[in-house]
């Protein structure tokens, strides 16, 4: 215990994560220096984190190109307990032992990766080593590596939202865990792969919610269609789709309240949504973006099965992986469900929402090379 | 998906049996199991390695008493285990301050802050607080304005505050306000943070400063992972935490979070958010967490209350009966179907059985004491000599208690139908007296509990 804790106490600080503009571009060199994060307050920084509505996606762009490159998301992960934990115990170049397995294990578990899914990659590890598969602890490296890749590299699926026209994309999930932020970014996203968005402020239940989703809409110069606070969602999303059709929009993306998935009343309203919304288009939403905390444990796995019965998920946007925790619950998830997951959300800017990609998400976590 | 650990140990703690005690070689598997258990409720790994041993020390020459199984007592000692980590008694705000009195809240983002400072106010309002609710979130976009729409609903002072303001110089004209208004209590929420994050926790350690709050509260998600122990070890590093508030355990998450961050801190945790509606905020019990983190239901206050509130004279002139031989007739029959009603009636009980609160609300409403008391009045319409005798209820008899308790001949031959087999039942218990009976009841109601459903 002790010796954990003063692991902990004693790593690295990470650089500080700037809240301020970045560069556009998604694969951006590193920065060898990272400047400070501008005094909250100081009118440079409110200029560029909140940039005016009027000036709209323009002031953003501006503020943006004067900024420094952020790190990529490799860089992020590899700062995480999980990777450093990871990193440390191959570092010491260890003998192939059961305490190697075991202390592998114990680092699998704290990163919510989930006891029935580690248990199952270390056992095959186990298994393999015990036949002598495994030459050096190298070895063993790369067998989980290629296990844990491959448990991954069937559910990174990106979004395509070409095809149909509105698609609509239907954003759910229980309380807190980043819906309405995710789809400022993704509005974002979309804008910049130069298709028309709409969204609609379905989130009718939540204090200032409709609000909040004004505010990137403002931002990014994005219409948003709502009715505001207490009225029904369904309609709300139902109008908004009329609308996205009438104008011509490429992408319709459509806020919900966060709910419990325990409470079922809440849960039949997402039904409505899709049956009304089937009214207009037999096959929307084209998309239900189911959006899981990164900090959730296992709980996680009750929250997507309840989702599915009730609107039938079809993707997944995994939020707040710039924080310590680091995801081992896509693990679980991609073991028990296999719904393809679409985007990672690593930070708090709009452009902090990347693809999912196996791989990267791997080498930020379990370095190919030690 | 999860076995409560009830179940997951019988099989391990099955060959415990007939031990007098427990030892460390004889435990050593059940308390893998607890391991696992304690893994899958989301407990952080470095707290359950430090709850096993502690565990192991209490279990090792326990001895197992009669009246329970090695499992339910290593289960009796995990439980208190847990229940006494997790704190003896449930505290409240400390307030006594020269007014106003800070609370600064604290947590990541979306954890539930800005939700839950509209409750505290509600609940301080509740007891004849003026409180006044001031937001220093100048991130989020439209945060500010949540706070301030929830400030009207509960009805607490709100000090307007703008994104252009540093967060520091907010709080400071919040506290002035305060004190011009002559407010109690100034409840200050904060942007949510992620812990790594140097600068924004620099600004909530000089929020902190600014402010000299009496109470400073971590709020914390109950559905977090292993990652509460990080998070909780970072805030309580930057800030002096006085409290911990557990949100969303309305949810059916196991809540593993809320022993991580009591252990890791050493703070109590002061209420639970459970619900959406700014009522819906609870005082904290630590033997409930400790049963809901084990997954257990109730099952050992159902014990408890059913040899509490089991009439022991009653049941004392049953055994007796039964044990001389004698029938055992609806009279008898209607006092258990009393007992039960004075146990808090069937919903009572399925509250206390594990599984249960995860079934859907429809399905638990549809549990209620109706049929009970049906079959109550049924009774109550026959004869005392029908009761005795419930052979003597031919088909005009049935009919005629149909028509007196409002039935259907139907009801009532259901009725005699599950008398037959609670007879037949009784039959079997004449030898093992009344300590069978109740060991039986006990198993009957377990197995109700894997079932979910109750008898119709």
């Amino acid at each position: 215990m002790p010796s954990l804790w003063n692991k902990l106490a004693n790593r690295k600080p990470p650089p500080p994560v700037d809240r301020g503009p970045a560069p556009l571009d998604d694969e951006a060199p590193v920065a060898p220096s990272i400047p400070a994060r501008q005094e909250p307050g100081s009118p440079g920084w409110h200029a560029s984190a909140l940039p005016n509505i009027a000036n709209g996606p323009d002031d953003l762009l501006a503020t943006a190109a004067a900024a420094v490159p952020r790190r990529g998301w490799r860089e992020r992960l590899s700062d995480s307990g999980f990777a450093r934990g990871l990193s440390s115990l191959f570092a010491r170049n260890p003998v192939l032992s059961d305490e190697l397995l075991d202390e592998l294990e114990i680092t699998l578990l704290s990163a919510d990766v989930g006891v029935n899914a580690t248990a199952e990659l270390i056992d095959d590890l186990r298994r393999r080593m015990h036949k002598r598969e495994f030459a050096d602890a190298a070895a063993l490296r790369e067998a989980l590596r290629s296990r844990m890749v491959a448990l991954l590299e069937p559910v990174a699926q990106p979004l395509d939202p070409g095809g149909r026209k509105p698609f609509v994309l239907l954003v759910v999930g229980v309380n807190g865990v980043g819906k309405t932020t995710t789809i400022g970014k993704l509005a974002r996203r979309f804008q910049q792969e130069k298709r028309d968005v709409l969204l609609a402020a379905g989130d009718t239940f939540r204090a200032a919610a409709v609000a909040q989703l004004q505010e990137w809409g403002g931002r990014l110069g994005v219409p948003v269609c709502s009715q505001g606070q207490g009225a029904d969602s369904a309609s709300v999303i139902f109008d908004a789709l009329q609308m996205a059709d009438a104008h011509g929009k490429d992408v319709m993306i459509a806020d919900t309240a966060g709910r419990l998935h325990t409470r079922s009343g809440l849960m039949d309203e997402l039904a409505k949504v899709r049956r009304v919304l089937g009214k207009l288009d037999a096959e929307a939403p084209h998309e239900v973006l189911m959006v899981i905390d990164g900090t959730t444990g296992q709980n996680a796995i009750n929250q997507v099965r309840q989702f599915i019965d009730a609107i039938g998920v079809t993707g997944l946007a995994v939020t707040k992986l710039d924080g310590t925790a680091k995801g081992g619950v896509v693990f679980a998830l991609a073991r028990e469900f296999a719904l393809p997951i679409r985007y990672v959300g690593l930070g708090e800017r709009a452009e902090d929402l990347r693809t999912f990609e196996a791989r990267a998400f791997l080498d930020g976590l379990l370095p190919a090379s030690a | 998906m999860f076995d409560n650990l009830t179940q997951r140990l019988s099989a391990t703690v099955q060959r415990l049996t007939g031990r007098g005690r427990l030892t460390e070689e004889n435990i050593r598997e059940a308390l893998r199991e607890v391991r696992v258990a304690l893994l899958e409720a989301d407990v952080a790994l470095p707290v359950v390695q430090a709850l096993i041993e502690r565990i192991k020390v209490r279990a090792v020459g326990q001895e197992v008493l009669k009246s329970l199984t090695p499992g339910q007592a290593l289960i009796k000692v995990v439980r208190d285990e847990l229940t006494a980590v997790m704190g003896t008694q449930n505290a409240s705000l400390h307030l006594a301050a020269t007014p106003p009195a800070v609370v600064l809240m604290a947590g990541l983002q979306g954890a539930g802050k800005t939700t839950t400072v509209a409750k505290l106010a509600k609940h301080l309002i509740d007891h004849k607080k003026k409180v006044m609710v001031v937001s220093a979130d100048v991130y989020r976009p439209a945060a500010i304005e949540q706070l301030h729409t929830l400030a009207q609903q509960v009805g607490a002072g709100f000090v307007p505050s703008h994104v252009g303001e540093k967060p520091v110089a907010i709080a400071k004209a919040a506290v002035d306000a305060a004190r011009r208004e002559v407010a109690d209590v100034l409840i200050v929420d904060t942007a949510g943070r992620t812990s790594i994050d140097e600068a924004m926790m620099a600004e909530i350690k000089a929020l902190h400063e600014a402010l000299d709050p009496v109470e400073t509260l971590f709020v914390v998600d109950s559905m977090t992972g292993q990652d509460a122990a990080n998070t909780a070890r970072h805030f309580a590093d930057a800030l002096p935490l006085t409290g911990v508030i557990l949100t969303k355990v309305d949810g059916d998450a196991r809540g593993g979070a809320a022993l991580s961050v009591r252990y890791i801190t050493g703070r109590p945790i002061k209420f639970l958010g459970a619900g959406e509606k700014p009522d819906a905020l609870e005082p904290f019990h630590p033997d409930r967490m400790a049963t809901r983190i084990l997954g257990m239901g109730d099952v050992l206050s159902l014990i408890e209350d059913v040899q509490q509130k089991t009439d022991a004279d009653k049941a004392a002139k049953l055994a007796a009966k039964v044990a001389k031989g004698k029938r055992f007739d609806l009279n008898d029959m209607k006092d258990q179907l009393d007992q039960m009603l004075n146990m808090g009636g069937l919903a009572g009980l399925m509250e206390k059985l594990p599984g249960v609160s995860s079934l859907p609300d429809k399905v638990k409403s549809q549990v209620n004491d109706k049929e009970v008391q049906r079959m109550i009045a049924i009774i109550g319409s026959m004869t005392k000599k029908e009761r005795r005798h419930p052979d003597l209820l031919n088909g005009s008899r049935r009919a005629r208690v149909a028509r007196g308790s409002g039935t259907q001949p139907a009801d009532v031959n259901r009725l005699l139908k599950q008398y037959t087999q609670m007879e037949k039942m009784m039959g079997k218990f004449a030898r093992g007296g009344m300590k069978g009976l109740m060991r039986q009841m006990g198993g009957a109601m377990k197995g109700m509990g894997g079932r979910g459903m109750p008898p119709r």
